[in-house]
């Protein structure tokens, strides 16, 4: 151990992680997403309101964890990307959210070493409904839902006996809402405000849900 | 997720040089009367699964039991030790020992000799003072009571549907269905943990115990 009077603090050398809770689920109609706003390095918090729900289209938003940098800059990519893509094709509906969900893919898979972020994509489009997709270092899966983050692991269970097919917004919502509170109660890499988005055939509703009003559970 | 294969490569099959763990999901719950407590079967070495039907759920006295998790041997060790100990000491009061006296055993021998042991404990029990009580002692040996705990490698996953659906006050037969379906849900995320569930019910009455197979595990919908 070095001895110094004033040391530097560690979070001025570590990488800035969003440490993380981030879920998202379809519904029929749609899809809910839902994160949390705690951004870390080390053992500070350097943003407790950040949102991690991005969006790379009108209706398609991404869910961002890992390496802050890192998904950042492949949602700005992707989401330039499939701007480009509704221009050059002669389209006149939007984007699919497979499209969207391999462009992240490709991206994640081809730089799988020297990148460390993984982010669910999720949204609504004309020809599938709402669907989201899973893209854990450079797989595509697209499943009914999808949890990721540091905070997951705690509400595996959790959302393994709670989920039903065909629930209905407000339901879907609800469900958010309650894992994401379960997990930020659990990791110390989670906490802060809970950010919703619902994304239907209408569009994207962003919602935060403050700490307050939070929904409580039994604590020991 | 990938793991690292040590200097040997192909040469031994891995669990030659793996220790034996206990990778394990163990959860203990109080109820009015006595406490619930339950585990998973499987010992691991490696990938290897060294015993699809241990039996984690140990008695320590005639209403004292001990979940264990971690290094099989190590905690193997310990709940012998605790069990000469609490029995010397039964004799001497000449009455039943209390939970917290097996607890606070525990959590000596895990607490001096926390380099040299990985083993996380919950010690759980019926006696004639308080009732049914839960302590639990994890890795680097603290000992504290909960109406509630989950342990092992297999815990993470469970407990935000644990904390979502404990109520205090839960009968003996909600307390076998909250156990089971807790476990369940955890061997089936948890490579580390599954084979059968194995229940007990420890009370004034005694001690009864249950097993529930693989096709008879609650079923949840995991598309």
């Amino acid at each position: 151990m070095s001895e110094e009077l004033f040391p530097e603090p560690e979070w001025l050398s570590e990488e800035v992680k969003t440490g993380t809770t981030i879920i998202a689920v379809t519904f029929d109609g749609g899809v809910v997403l839902g994160s949390d706003s705690r951004v870390s390095a080390g053992e500070s918090v350097v943003n407790r309101v950040m949102n991690k729900l991005s969006p790379l289209h009108d209706k398609i938003y991404c869910a961002l964890s890992g390496s802050a940098a890192d998904a950042q800059t492949i949602a700005e990519i992707v989401n330039y990307q499939l701007d480009v893509h509704s221009y050059l094709s002669p389209m006149s509906y939007d984007p699919l959210v497979c499209s969207a969900a391999t462009l992240v893919k490709n991206i994640s898979y081809k730089y799988k070493e020297e990148l460390s972020a993984h982010l669910i994509v999720a949204g609504w489009d004309r020809k599938k409904g709402g669907q989201v997709y899973a893209t854990l270092n450079g797989l595509l899966s697209r499943q009914p839902f999808a949890i990721g983050g540091s905070g997951s692991f705690y509400i595996n269970g959790f959302v393994d006996a709670e989920y039903r097919k065909n629930m209905t917004k407000r339901e879907s919502q609800e469900f958010v809402v309650n894992a994401l509170t379960l997990a930020m109660g659990r990791d110390g890499s989670s906490g802060g405000v809970a950010y919703v988005v619902t994304i239907d055939k209408d569009g994207a509703e962003e919602k935060c849900v403050l700490g307050n009003e939070l929904p409580k559970f039994f604590d020991e | 997720i990938v793991s690292t294969f040590n200097n040997y490569n192909d040469l031994y099959p891995d669990w030659t040089q793996r220790e034996v763990s206990t990778g394990t999901t163990i959860m203990a719950v109080e109820f009015e009367g006595g406490v619930v407590i339950g585990a998973d079967s499987r010992t691991t070495t490696g990938a290897y699964i060294a015993n699809r039907v241990t039996d984690k759920l140990t008695p320590i006295h005639e209403r004292i039991f001990c979940c264990r998790s971690g290094s099989a041997a190590d905690t193997q060790a310990i709940a012998d030790a605790v069990t000469y100990q609490l029995g010397f000491h039964s004799i001497e009061l000449d009455e039943a020992p209390l939970v917290q006296t097996a607890a606070s055993l525990f959590r000596e021998m895990c607490y001096r000799y926390r380099e040299e042991l990985m083993a996380g404990i919950i010690v759980a029990g019926w006696d004639p003072r308080r009732g049914g009580q839960v302590y639990t002692v994890p890795v680097g040996g603290m000992m504290t009571r909960q109406p509630v705990s989950v342990g092992g490698s297999g815990s993470s996953y469970i407990y935000g549907y644990v904390d979502s659906n404990y109520r205090a006050g839960m009968s003996k037969e909600e307390c076998l269905k909250f156990t089971a379906e807790a476990l369940t849900l955890a061997m089936e995320r948890d490579g580390s943990s599954g084979g059968v569930v194995r229940l007990a019910v420890i009370s004034e009455q005694g001690v009864e115990r249950q097993v529930i197979l693989g096709n008879q595990l609650p079923k949840f919908s995991t598309v």
